[in-house]
């Protein structure tokens, strides 16, 4: 990024410097920066959030598949002359919705939902050999085009950031008993089929944003890592939630950095970030628990095993 | 294996046959088409006349005629799918019955009742899980409410509510403890201090002992007869093998061929009572201790409802 615009900027300091500041106010005096930085941080809250929902119900194979059903509605809308985003989520909420009602029917059926996203796939690559106009706009629906936002485009990304979190807190605890524990919540009397769904209205919506920062290829990234690390180490819910938004919002700044100061995309920065800090999540919830279990005390260690040997020993017929 | 052989460690004491002291003779419905008697005292709970359960026009039992009274230990017997755990939907008002009446505390089911505690069948949480065990049981307190927990004083009586059930099911020690890493009987407790955390008067529980072993299961039948002593709710609990509850129920209610027995141990666990439930020759054995078991006979003429296995039996 950086090397084409020295070029055409005068006066400019390629490469970044030891003032961040400095780096920063480079950086976002550009118009293009700037959006970039504000959608990005827009979807990234909202795909933290979501995302930490979506290892919580197990759901993050739908939430690969929603996003290649978008796919073919990108695909579609660029054929059709509109906004690819806005095919995007139409399709993703069409296809989530329905998701959602079949809810537990749906469960185990992961050949299904498969062949219905290779479908999408291949119905969006057609619709993408039928146009005629620039391939990079296609290129960019299946990587991320988050440089190229448009100040229409990131206004439309804030506002459904907040009616995401609007929505979100408003059903933040029966969405949290229901994922945990679905049989116990209905019986509480939650309509959970009606909260799943409405998850994964939230879902297809936090797609949506996210498909302009990763694409549809990369969007595992931003709405499964994130989530998945803040499963492992937090031990509070709201304490969850800030670390899965907080490490989204982190990944997409730090790639966002990256990408200008070098010549390499942004969805590439993404993946790999998420990729790393998951990595070092794991190793240190490992890291944590030999060492819980080397401070505890010797008849406690004891008892754990016993109990786990208990629990083993046990398969009645 | 074995659920129930001398020798082993944490034998269980001798069932009392009876009912509990204090308490008067418990309702007894005969099995088959009776009408229903009267309720059991102290009010009752759950009423059930010429009860049916079924999906989609299959019956699956039908004829139950018991009720259950404040306080009492109704075991619900039978082999797997033979309809226990669609009784505890009833009642949770999950699912209309086939047939019949059933009124919960005087009025048709309702879901989402507070005054019903429910632990369903033990399933494994992600170990990855960090939630903490506080959490999970605080769901109980209010994670049906929408919106988010602004006022401080919800927050401490939320924390009150919490920390007592974890302590009136001994887990006060990892109350703070990731729920991932915890034992499948500690998760289990938590269960149930989910279930206490609205000081339900009915508590019912889907095959608690199910997959425990036999020390286990003697210590979640004591602690639920404990905390049943100590809070007065009443409990009905769905399992295949009545041994580890023989000393704390007061009734049991066998279902078995489409039918439904319901009385106390002795009354409905017999030879003659279960063989003609199951339409196959069965026998009722006890031992010393007066632990039962059912076997099935191998009958000269096979029957098409012969049990595959029937509740009780040793494998």
């Amino acid at each position: 990024m950086i090397a084409a615009l020295s070029a055409q900027v005068p006066g400019f300091t390629p490469g970044p410097g030891w003032n961040v500041v400095a780096d920063v106010q480079d950086m976002l005096s550009f118009a293009f920066m700037r959006n970039a930085f504000a959608a990005g941080t827009a979807s990234a809250i909202v795909a933290g959030l979501i995302g930490y929902f979506v290892v919580l119900r197990e759901s993050s194979f739908a939430a690969h598949a929603i996003s290649h059903i978008g796919f073919a509605g990108a695909a579609g809308a660029v054929l059709l002359g509109f906004s690819p985003v806005l095919g995007v989520a139409v399709l993703s909420l069409v296809a989530s919705g329905a998701m959602g009602a079949l809810g537990q029917r749906l469960r185990g059926r992961d050949v299904v939902i498969g062949l219905i996203m290779a479908a999408s796939l291949g119905l969006g690559y057609l619709f993408i050999s039928l146009y005629t106009g620039n391939a990079q706009n296609a290129y960019s629906i299946l990587f991320g085009q988050i440089f190229g936002i448009t100040t229409g485009a990131v206004q439309i990304t804030a506002v459904t950031s907040v009616i995401v979190l609007a929505v979100l807190a408003a059903i933040f605890r029966p969405l949290l008993f229901s994922s945990l524990d679905e049989e116990v919540a209905q019986a509480r009397g939650i309509r959970v089929r009606a909260i799943g769904i409405g998850f994964m209205l939230l879902m297809a919506l936090a797609v949506s944003e996210a498909v302009q920062v990763s694409g549809v290829l990369l969007i595992f990234a931003l709405l499964v890592a994130p989530g998945a690390i803040a499963e492992r180490v937090a031990r509070r819910p709201a304490a969850a939630l800030a670390v899965s938004g907080g490490l989204a919002v982190l990944i997409t700044w730090v790639s966002l950095a990256l990408s200008y100061y070098t010549p390499y995309p942004v969805s590439f920065y993404v993946t790999s970030l998420a990729f790393v800090l998951y990595l070092a999540a794991r190793a240190w919830s490992a890291w944590a628990r030999r060492a819980g279990r080397r401070l505890a005390l010797p008849w406690q260690r004891h008892h754990d095993a016993g109990m786990q040997a208990r629990e083993t020993a046990t398969v009645r017929t | 294996m074995g659920a129930a052989r001398p020798g082993r460690p944490a034998a269980p004491a001798a069932p009392d046959q009876g009912p509990p002291p204090g308490r008067p003779p418990a309702h007894r419905p005969a099995p088959g088409a009776r009408p229903p008697g009267p309720p059991p005292p102290g009010g009752a709970l759950i009423e059930a006349s010429g009860l049916a359960a079924g999906y989609g026009g299959r019956i699956i039992w039908s004829g139950a005629d018991f009720g259950i009274g404040a306080g009492e230990f109704l075991t619900v017997l039978g082999s797997n799918g033979a309809g226990k755990s669609t009784l505890l939907r009833m009642v949770l008002g999950l699912l209309a019955p086939a047939a019949g009446t059933l009124r919960v505390f005087g009025a048709p089911p309702q879901r989402g009742n507070p005054a019903i505690g429910y632990v369903p069948q033990r399933r494994a949480l992600d170990p990855d899980l960090a939630i903490s065990a506080e959490d999970i049981v605080g769901l109980g307190v209010d994670g049906h409410r929408w919106g988010v927990r602004l006022s401080r004083r919800a927050g401490r009586e939320r924390r009150e509510a919490v920390a007592s059930a974890l302590a009136a099911v001994g887990a006060a020690g990892y109350a703070r403890r990731a729920v991932g890493r915890l034992s499948g009987g500690e998760q289990q407790r938590l269960q149930l201090a989910q279930a206490l955390v609205t000081r339900p008067r009915l508590l019912l529980l889907d095959e608690p002992l199910a997959s425990l072993d036999l020390r286990s299961q003697q210590e979640v039948s004591q602690l639920v007869a404990e905390l049943r002593a100590e809070l007065g709710f009443a409990v009905v609990l769905v399992t295949h093998d009545i041994n580890p509850v023989l000393s704390v129920t007061d009734r049991v209610m066998y279902i078995a061929g489409g039918g439904v027995s319901v009385g106390t141990p002795d009354e409905v666990i017999t030879s003659e009572n279960l063989s003609r439930l199951y339409q196959a020759e069965v026998e009722v054995l006890s031992d010393s201790r007066g632990r039962m078991f059912v076997v099935g006979l191998e009958a000269e003429t096979t029957h098409p409802h012969s049990p595959a296995s029937p509740a009780g039996a040793q494998p």
